[in-house]
């Protein structure tokens, strides 16, 4: 009978060996299930420093390897790149190239096994950051208009854009939580929806009473959809053509100049309006930081594929034209 | 009226209405009396177009009635169809409210009824018996005599009823039968529920009706409608609180009646006392069980306790003579089980004794596997004389308790279970023995358990992994007691809750403390000890205090508080398994430290000065209590100093540590925490989920609380003591191997485990149809991608065949919950999918410790 190593202490070894039902009953036994493995993680490591930088110190000791290489071992001066040293570091950089897409795999294909997509990150991360080093040795400090500098130059536009990524994901994160919490408690994106939706009814039916050119202002702001707005709109998170606040606004103006009556419908409109307004900030404050959060992966992820594109033209070029 | 009828059989769910359809069938002079004006009232209020459910499949159907899964409409209309087919005699609108015997009283057969205030005083009222014929009477005030009655009224029970002074006024009311009728009035709606919001909404919907409706409402309110109203569904109370900001009607939070007056209420807010107008209340406020009725009857339960049925002999007779009881009452949940009785009931009343069980083939499978050909009679007996806590049950209590249960044997040398495999069953043992091996390096040292005696307690009471090995010693077969049927089994036999009570005390002790001691050391000790219930937050310790006693946490877990500065500061969380108390009674002194509740708990409390004879006399017990000692004096110290260089740090450890607790961290096993200054949104958690469960994710990432940049998501918690297992018909709820709690594929869908369960991590949602593969949708767009494909989605791609059987079950909801990625190579997906690291999964025991002060940085 096997039983499941489950408890920090035991690791991921099994406590004992994987053995068939041995028994003659064929009433059935509690399952105990044999091949099932599981690495236990609980406490908050974050992916720059998983495992204690393993994959920082891997990446800085082959980076450093590669320079001292590159220093002294003698070599011809013209076309670096088909020494052996240059052939070696072209089918590294290559390599890693593909290996650094495969995450995007990694990332959405939820199959059993040990792997963890923070380890995956962390490799991805530092080995991503010694490309720099792997590719420009390996170009010799040869660059022209053509096509290997291309390559080489869609490979930095990677990584600085995956560097520019490090850097939202480290500073962005606690504000989208802070964002989303109030005095009452946590709200959900599908909550906040919810509630705009719930704001735009009591508008509609607080509307009814108004004259017709206050319900156009008001028709106006219910005709937005929360999500409209380009990308200048989302990243920045200023919408200045928002209908919402036009309505208030224009409402406000026109309410100044009327005399004051009891149970004006316009007051009712008025405090729901603002409601709407405060529910859209916050709304677009939280689409604004998830937008910093997901941008630079628009850069980072096209480019790659150009990235590839270029280097098989690189590879093609230089065997069949060198 | 002056008939009197040979059966009577009182209401008409799929029991009552079984029955009398046999009846009628028999030509027997009957009559089935129902208190609404429908049939089977609980089915009538499943919700519209509910898929029913015919479980367990194995069991075979004997009903004049026909009953097949399928939609609940087309149920309700055979069964009526039928009804009206056999010529039963029905009567609705009859409620039954008492039964009384008309013949002469019954000698020596008086019923003892234990009524329960509510500050726990008791008063015992004693109720003679009389022979049939019975006297039914209605609450239109009409009599109905039988000589038989046949009591089938389910356990849905009557709708709680108010309690403050004026709540017996006639304008409090608890149903509502046409919201549109009420005009003008001020109404005050107690309950949140959904029944109450619908009453509410109603009431307020138009403003021409010219209501005021004010909705009381005990919790606080809070932007999540789940919290502020936990009993109801999310739409339902989202339309609530719309209706509140339209203004249609008022909420009130944090808000109880204290007083009814005619036209008035006084109502208890957060800022004291109101009194406003009202002219008609209506509460919602959940029902009660119907046991107080029964009881009234002179039906006797088999205990006090909430879950206890009545005890009935094999044929289904109470306690009064001519009076049966079935379906649900009798503690069958599932319609065909009720079905069934209800047929074979009238068999027995028509003189039929030789009728076979319908559940007879279900217990033939389980036994099928045992040596010895013996008949499924004849293992009843075998295991009611041989094992111990089984001795006083009946042969209908015993059919019921094995269909719950497990017969298996063992070869000697067999593992029955190991150390640390989780598991919340019992073990006893009816043939041969078992030994628990004590040292799990060293495989001589075991400790034998004989014939007839139960092992496995610690789990079934704790929730906890298994502490020990235990092997069979001889060729042996052993009943594996499920928890269900293990809580069931101390209800009804109160003997077997005191048996298993004090071995489970003296086992506890004795693995706890090891080294060495025999069960006659401790004899004077368990004697001593008493078993005492803990209210969440209540100390069983204060700082300062005297006392020397040692608590053993049974059930439940503590957290360890002491003042620094004139806060308390969090020191350490105790899981059940582990014991307090020692320091003061091995240094003498005041206490140290409060040890509180984090949830409702059960402790052991030992005498101190008898315990302190037995470390006197064992000094290998005394190191090592004095070496469990230091290390918790060690910690206390660590925090202390820290507390005076990182003040700020500490407190909010301490803070924190008591916001986990708070989000149910103290009753849980395994549950998912997101650091939020990790996370980054990418929702690959919940893609992972839904990838790898059959398209629905288990988890709601960014619903749940946090505190200090730790986020507990909606998530399953794999409680101790699950409460979603509380109430399920078909018993579908289990705990795994890996410790986790899930749902298997008899789940009938009813929801009841979504109300129990106190975090709100079920849903009730239909699987998805499969996606196209990662790849083609990579390449060439195929299919929604990964993670939960949309409603939209599923509803287009669904292949309705057009066959209804087929069609319905695509469509039919269950109860989908986290199960821990159980039996997926890697362990849970959301955690290996997470990007960042944000997401662990971690047990309380090992997170709630002070290394957090470091790793977390807290
Ligand atoms: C939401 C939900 C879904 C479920 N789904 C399934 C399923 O799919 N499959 C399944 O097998 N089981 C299911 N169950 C369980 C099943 O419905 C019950 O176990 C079953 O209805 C019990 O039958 P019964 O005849 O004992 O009592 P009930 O069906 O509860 O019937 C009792 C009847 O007695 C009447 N009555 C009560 N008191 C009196 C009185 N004083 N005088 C006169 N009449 C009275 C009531 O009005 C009612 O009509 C579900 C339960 C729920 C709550
Ligand atoms: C040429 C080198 C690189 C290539 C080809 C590459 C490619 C990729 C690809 C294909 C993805 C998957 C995106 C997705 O599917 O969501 C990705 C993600 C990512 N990359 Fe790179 N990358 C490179 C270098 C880098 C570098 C140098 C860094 C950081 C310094 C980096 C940081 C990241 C991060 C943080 C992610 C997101 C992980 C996630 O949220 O799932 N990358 N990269
Ligand atoms: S579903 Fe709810 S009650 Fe059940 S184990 Fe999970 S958290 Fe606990
Ligand atoms: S698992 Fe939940 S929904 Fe399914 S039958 Fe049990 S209690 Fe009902
Ligand atoms: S996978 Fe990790 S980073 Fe992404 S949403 Fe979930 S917890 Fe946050």
């Amino acid at each position: 009978m096997a039983s499941i190593a489950h408890g920090p202490d035991q690791g991921d070894q099994e406590t004992a060996a994987t053995t068939e039902n041995s028994t003659t009953t064929r009433s059935p036994k509690p399952p105990r299930r044999g091949k099932v493995r599981r690495d236990r993680v609980s406490t908050h490591e974050g992916f720059l420093t998983h495992k204690n930088g393993r994959w920082m110190k891997i990446s800085a000791l082959l980076a450093a390897g590669l320079i001292a290489l590159y220093i002294f071992v003698p070599l011809p001066g013209q076309h670096f790149g088909s020494s052996w040293l240059g052939y070696t570091l072209g089918t590294v950089g290559a390599l890693l190239i593909l290996w650094l897409t495969m995450l995007g795999m990694r990332k959405r294909a939820i199959t059993p096994g040990r792997w963890s997509l923070k380890a995956w990150t962390s490799a991805h991360v530092y080995l991503g950051l010694t490309l720099i080093v792997v590719g420009t040795l390996h170009s010799g400090f040869n660059f022209a208009w053509n096509v290997h500098t291309l390559a080489w130059a869609l490979m930095m536009v990677v990584i600085i854009s995956g560097i520019f990524g490090i850097w939202v994901y480290a500073t962005l994160p606690q504000a989208l939580s802070a964002n989303r919490y109030d005095e009452d408690g946590a709200i959900t994106e599908k909550q906040m929806i919810e509630s705009l939706r719930s704001l735009d009814r009591q508008i509609h039916d607080a509307a009814q009473p108004l004259d017709p050119q206050s319900a156009a202002l008001v028709e106006q702001s219910l005709d937005e959809d929360p999500f409209a707005g380009n990308f200048i709109n989302r990243i920045t998170g200023r919408y200045p053509r928002c209908a919402t606040r036009h309505a208030a606004g224009e409402l406000r103006k026109a309410r100044a100049y009327r005399p004051r009556v009891a149970d004006d419908p316009v007051d009712k409109i008025d405090a729901l309006l603002t409601r709407k307004e405060a529910m859209l900030g916050r709304m677009r404050r939280h689409l604004k930081l998830k937008s910093w959060l997901q941008a630079w992966l628009y850069v980072h992820v096209p480019v790659t594929f150009a990235l590839i594109a270029a280097l098989s033209a690189h590879i093609v070029s230089v065997f069949f034209y060198w | 009226m002056s008939e009197v009828y040979k059966v009577a059989i009182i209401g008409s769910g799929p029991a009552g209405m079984s029955a009398a359809g046999h009846a009628a069938k028999l030509g027997l002079n009957h009559v089935l009396l129902e208190k609404t004006d429908h049939l089977s009232d609980t089915i009538y209020k499943y919700q519209k177009g509910k898929h029913v459910m015919a479980t367990p499949s194995q069991l075979i159907l004997r009903s004049d009635q026909e009953f097949d899964a399928g939609k609940r409409e087309d149920i309700l209309k055979r069964w009526n169809d039928r009804t009206g087919e056999l010529g039963v005699n029905v009567k609705y609108n009859a409620d039954v409210k008492s039964i009384k015997g008309t013949g002469p009283a019954i000698e020596g057969s008086v019923q003892k009824i234990v009524s329960r205030a509510r500050d726990g005083s008791s008063t015992v009222t004693e109720l003679q018996r009389f022979a049939p014929p019975y006297a039914l009477e209605l609450t239109s005030g009409e009599t109905i005599l039988a000589e038989t009655v046949i009591l089938a009224i389910g356990t849905q029970g009557n709708p709680n009823l108010m309690r403050c002074p004026g709540s017996d006024l006639p304008h409090v009311t608890y149903q509502l039968d046409d919201p549109y009728a009420v005009l003008d009035q001020h109404i005050i709606v107690v309950g949140t529920g959904d029944a109450g919001i619908e009453n509410a909404r109603g009431l307020a919907e138009d403003p021409a009706q010219g209501n005021v409706v004010t909705v009381l409402n005990r919790a606080p309110k809070s932007t999540n409608v789940r919290e502020s109203f936990p009993t109801a569904k999310e739409p339902n109370a989202l339309s609530l609180v719309a209706d509140h900001e339209a203004k249609k009607l008022t909420i009130r939070y944090e808000t109880e009646t204290k007083a009814v007056e005619p036209g008035w209420i006084t109502l208890t807010t957060r800022d004291g006392e109101e009194r406003i107008r009202c002219d008609r209340i209506i509460a919602r406020i959940g029902s009660a069980p119907p046991r107080g009725f029964v009881e009234a009857c002179g039906i006797e339960f088999s205990s006090a306790d909430r879950l206890a049925f009545p005890t009935l002999s094999p044929v289904f007779e109470s306690t009064a003579p001519g009076i049966f009881v079935i379906g649900a009452l009798a503690g069958y949940p599932l319609i065909k089980h009720c079905m069934n009785q209800g047929y074979d009931v009238v068999e027995f009343i028509n003189g039929n004794t030789s009728l076979k069980p319908a559940d007879e083939p279900l217990l033939e499978a389980k036994f099928k596997g045992l040596p010895g050909r013996r008949g499924v009679d004849e293992w009843l007996e075998l295991l009611r004389s041989n094992i111990t806590i089984l001795n006083s049950m009946s042969p209908l209590q015993m059919r019921e308790f094995m269909l719950d249960s497990d017969a298996r044997a063992y070869k000697k040398g067999e593992v029955i279970f190991e150390k640390n495999d989780p598991g919340s069953s019992l073990f006893a043992i009816a043939q041969g023995s078992v030994k628990v091996r004590i040292d799990p390096k060293d495989s001589s040292k075991v400790v034998p358990i004989g014939q007839g005696l139960i092992f496995g307690e610690v789990g079934l009471i704790s929730g906890r992994r298994r502490g020990a090995t235990v092997v069979a010693a001889e060729d042996a077969i052993c009943v594996e007691i499920s928890r269900n049927a293990a809580l069931k089994l101390q209800s009804q036999v109160p003997s077997a809750k005191k048996a298993i009570e004090r071995i489970s005390t003296e086992r506890q002790l004795l693995q706890m403390f090891g080294s060495g001691l025999a069960p006659d050391d401790i004899r004077e000790v368990v004697d001593s000890a008493k078993i005492v219930q803990v209210k969440a937050g209540e100390a069983i310790i204060t700082e300062g205090d005297e006392g020397k006693d040692i608590f053993v946490i049974r059930v439940g877990s503590m957290i360890v508080e002491k003042e620094v500065g004139g806060k308390p500061v969090f020191l350490s969380y105790l899981p059940a398994g582990s014991y307090v108390g020692e320091m003061a009674l091995i240094d003498g002194g005041q206490r140290t430290a409060t040890v509180r509740a984090a949830i409702k708990s059960e402790v052991i409390r030992v005498d101190g000065e008898a315990f302190d004879r037995v470390l006197q006399s064992k000094p290998a017990l005394l190191d090592r209590a004095r070496k469990d000692m230091e290390l918790r004096r060690q910690t206390n110290a660590f925090i202390e100093s820290r507390k005076d260089s990182f003040s700020g740090v500490v407190d909010l450890y301490s803070e924190q540590a008591k916001f986990l607790v708070a989000q149910g961290l103290g009753e849980a096993t395994d549950v998912l925490l997101i650091d939020e200054r990790l996370c980054v949104g990418c929702d690959n958690c919940e893609k992972a989920c839904a990838d790898s469960h059959d398209g629905l994710s288990r988890l709601d990432r960014e619903a749940g609380k946090s505190f200090a940049h730790l986020h507990v998501p909606t998530s399953c918690r794999h409680c101790e003591h699950p409460h979603c297992m509380a109430d399920c018909p078909p018993n579908a709820i289990h705990r795994g191997p890996d410790g986790e709690v899930f749902i298997n594929d008899t789940c009938i869908g009813c929801g009841n485990c979504q109300r129990n369960c106190p975090y709100g991590v079920i849903r009730m949602d239909k699987v998805p149809p499969k996606k196209p593969s990662l790849l083609s949708w990579m390449f060439f767009g195929n299919g929604p991608g990964p993670g939960e494909p949309s409603y939209k989605w599923s509803k287009k791609n669904t292949k309705y065949t057009g066959d209804p059987a087929i069609d319905e079950s695509l469509d039919r909801k269950k109860a989908i919950k986290c199960d821990m990625c159980a039996g997926i190579d890697g362990g849970p997906s959301c955690v290996r999918a997470c990007p960042t690291g944000a997401a662990i999964r971690v047990a309380p025991d090992e997170f709630l410790t002070v290394s957090r002060l470091t790793n977390e940085g807290a």
